[in-house]
């Protein structure tokens, strides 16, 4: 059962990074359909980033752990912003449909990804996710506790890490203020001076930079480094959406409906005696809760559960 | 007029288009169109390292190569052309439904349905009938349920069609799994040869035909009828449907009735037609593609015919250059696809919207606006 939570709350963190990514973006107004792409994207990055860091060593046992995971990380970081920045110059700057944008990212980058895995070099990749896959060495001499608390990766740690900053950000400070009133009235907020494009441009670059470190966590940490192919990862990010309704487009919430969703998705795996059609059918569980969530929100109509009101629209000044 | 602060005019602006000439909209869709391609295939080039003319000289004999090449181009043709055909009227509503391939899927699970459970009891005939009435319900059922909950509480139509996408595709392997408990993911040998549709000259002909006819109804249906002009008045202005009397709860949730009967009625042609079989995958992401479809053509069903051409143009086109080149890497055309959609995504900037530049004022302008001086006065400063 222990292991269970912890699997649980280990797979929690891809969908942590991709809601978080996604609320980001969202909260100044941009629905990124481009998700699943983005962290496809965010996987092939750190994958490649690993790849250059190994062959620029003569033997694997040189490997130093600060930078077999700060390369990647970054290589990750630059790939999924340079999606951010292809979605933002379409619908920002060229005001091109969202919905139809973020479907043709998806596409490209999952077509990406699959392109550049059959071209790197993926030796010494098992090394690599040793050193992700344990944060702290002592968690098992502290029993239930040290496994349940302690035995995560640094990916892990680093996902609660920036749902909270994101949290504190939003809800506390005039940054986040003026974001989350881009992202309601962009005309009132153009009006009192602040600029929309670039804070748009800016919460989509982060949030896909965000959420694109799902990819590299599900690569690195869920799957010990293996190429999990671009479905799997995929399915992840349109998740990662549906959670980003769940918590009501608070990044706070949405770390306890990521281990929901952990939950969830490792549910199948562990009723290993269950039928194969059970499994199925349950796998389906996490997308008929997020519509039963949806249901709920848009019946309650409180003001405290509601897309920000231009999601979905681009601004142009001069419209009325 | 003193002011302390210089104002400096921004590098440009942007303008709206008072008129948009149709000649110069396809002028900007065919540059984007071939400079997306020429993009796509440099890509191409710098891996395969053939050149671009003759990647294309590959494509065009991907798809027009051979009769069979053809055939089966026009059967990929017209089926994206089915599903866009389906959504066309919802979209024109702005109603979101990315739905279209979970619609599509639970028609060819209605058909498939049929055929496991009925396959030995009545004869071919009443089979088929069968299988579409079937096909039918079950996509107008898993149209009309968003329908429902947007007309009523206006719950957010692109998450929950998107949802209910993966819900037909578990439900599918659940129901495989259920008759085939062994893992086996489509229809044994035995079931195949139940409910096939007729052929007429070849198994493509009919798919064709139905995609044609369909694409023709639906055309005069949004151009010509009062459900047509309500529907494109709903998508206008929600507010102004409302005043002149439409009932925009109902219109939403008929245009979605019809929506969901039309990708039925694709799936029990995937099922009866072409694959005489069912895979959760087999719709192949065409509720996706044919968004695209319908948005470049600006929902206009005859428009369709050309865009969606185009798409099948560029997936069977770009195959071929694997299969010519003997490269193993399976997802170049995907890339190629993408690079020339986000062209074509960011042209209708151009034809939507104008780019005017600062102009380099001249004395004479001077004394028009006030901006203008003081823009010179900080150029002055620079110097």
């Amino acid at each position: 059962m222990i292991s269970f939570l912890t699997q649980s709350i280990r797979m929690s963190s891809a969908f942590l990074f991709g809601s978080t990514g996604e609320i980001i973006t969202e909260k100044s107004g941009h629905l990124n359909l481009g998700i699943p792409g983005v962290m496809c994207m965010g996987a092939i990055g750190g994958a490649t980033g690993a790849s250059i860091y190994i062959s620029t060593l003569s033997d694997i046992s040189q490997i130093s752990p600060f930078l077999a995971i700060l390369l990647p990380l970054l290589c990750s970081l630059l790939f999924s912003a340079f999606m951010g920045v292809l979605y933002s110059f379409l619908t920002v700057s060229l005001r091109a449909n969202q919905n139809i944008t973020g479907l043709a990212l998806t596409t490209f980058g999952s077509g990406f990804a699959t392109f550049l895995n059959t071209i790197i070099n993926k030796n010494g990749f098992n090394e690599v996710s040793e050193i992700y896959l344990h944060l702290f060495g002592f968690y098992d001499k502290l029993g239930w506790f040290g496994e349940l608390f302690f035995s995560y990766g640094i990916m892990v740690y680093l996902a609660i890490a920036v749902a909270i900053c994101t949290s504190v950000i939003l809800n506390k400070t005039k940054t986040g203020l003026k974001l989350r009133a881009v992202g309601e009235n962009p005309a009132t907020a153009d009006a009192v001076g602040i600029n929309v494009s670039r804070t748009r441009y800016l919460s989509t670059v982060i949030g896909s930079a965000i959420a694109g470190l799902g990819g590299l966590f599900y690569l690195f940490d869920m799957q010990n480094g293996s190429w999990p192919y671009t479905g799997p990862i995929e399915s992840l990010g349109w998740l990662s959406i549906a959670i980003v309704i769940f918590s009501v487009w608070k990044p706070s919430i949405s770390i306890f409906s990521s281990i929901v969703f952990g939950v969830l998705y490792r549910l199948p795996n562990f009723m290993s005696s269950a039928a194969l059609n059970v499994k199925a059918l349950l796998g389906a569980l996490p997308y008929l809760i997020t519509i039963i969530v949806l249901i709920f929100t848009s019946i309650s109509g409180s003001k405290n559960v509601q897309p920000p009101a231009s999601l979905g629209l681009n601004y142009f000044r001069e419209d009325r | 007029m003193e002011t302390t602060k210089t104002v400096k005019e921004p590098l440009f602006h942007l303008i709206k288009r008072n008129t948009q000439s149709a000649w110069r909209s396809v002028m900007v869709r065919a540059i984007a169109i071939f400079s997306g391609l020429l993009v796509g295939l440099i890509f191409a080039w710098a891996y395969t390292g053939t050149n671009p003319v003759l990647l294309l000289g590959y494509m065009f004999d991907g798809v027009f190569g051979n009769e069979i090449r053809i055939w089966s181009s026009l059967q990929d043709f017209a089926l994206l052309l089915l599903v866009s055909v389906a959504v066309v009227p919802a979209f024109k509503m702005k109603f979101w439904n990315i739905g279209a391939d979970g619609q599509t899927l639970m028609g060819c699970l209605a058909s498939a349905m049929v055929i496991y459970y009925f396959h030995d009891s009545i004869s071919n005939f009443v089979l088929i009938l069968f299988m579409l009435v079937a096909s039918v319900s079950f996509g107008i059922i898993w149209a009309v349920i968003p329908a429902i909950f947007k007309a009523k509480w206006n719950t957010n139509e692109t998450l929950f069609t998107l949802m209910m996408n993966y819900i037909a595709t578990q439900i599918v392997s659940f129901v495989l799994l259920c008759w085939f408990p062994s893992g086996q993911n489509d229809f044994p040998k035995f079931y195949r040869k139940y409910g096939n549709f007729p052929q007429l000259y070849n198994n493509y002909v009919f798919i064709i035909l139905f995609a044609v006819i369909l694409t023709v109804l639906m055309y005069f249906y949004l151009k010509s009828t009062k459900h047509g002009f309500e529907v494109a008045l709903v998508g206008e202005s929600e507010n102004s449907a409302k005043y002149v009397g439409i009932n925009v709860k109902k219109v939403i949730i008929r245009t979605l009735i019809l929506s969901g009967a039309i990708c039925g009625f694709t799936g029990f042609l995937l099922v009866s037609a072409k694959d005489h079989s069912i895979t959760s995958t087999m719709v192949g992401g065409r509720g996706f593609t044919a968004i695209i479809v319908v948005w470049l053509a600006k929902f206009n069903p005859m428009y369709m015919a050309l865009t969606s051409f185009m798409v099948v143009f560029l997936d069977k086109g770009t195959s071929q250059i694997l299969s010519a080149t003997q490269v193993t890497n399976k997802a170049l055309p995907n890339i190629i696809t993408a690079i020339v959609f986000f062209f074509i995504i960011g042209c209708e900037f151009f034809i939507v919207y104008m780019v005017k530049f600062r102009k380099k004022k001249s004395k004479s302008d001077d004394f028009m606006s006030g901006s203008g001086r003081l823009t010179e006065e900080t150029q002055k400063e620079k110097e």
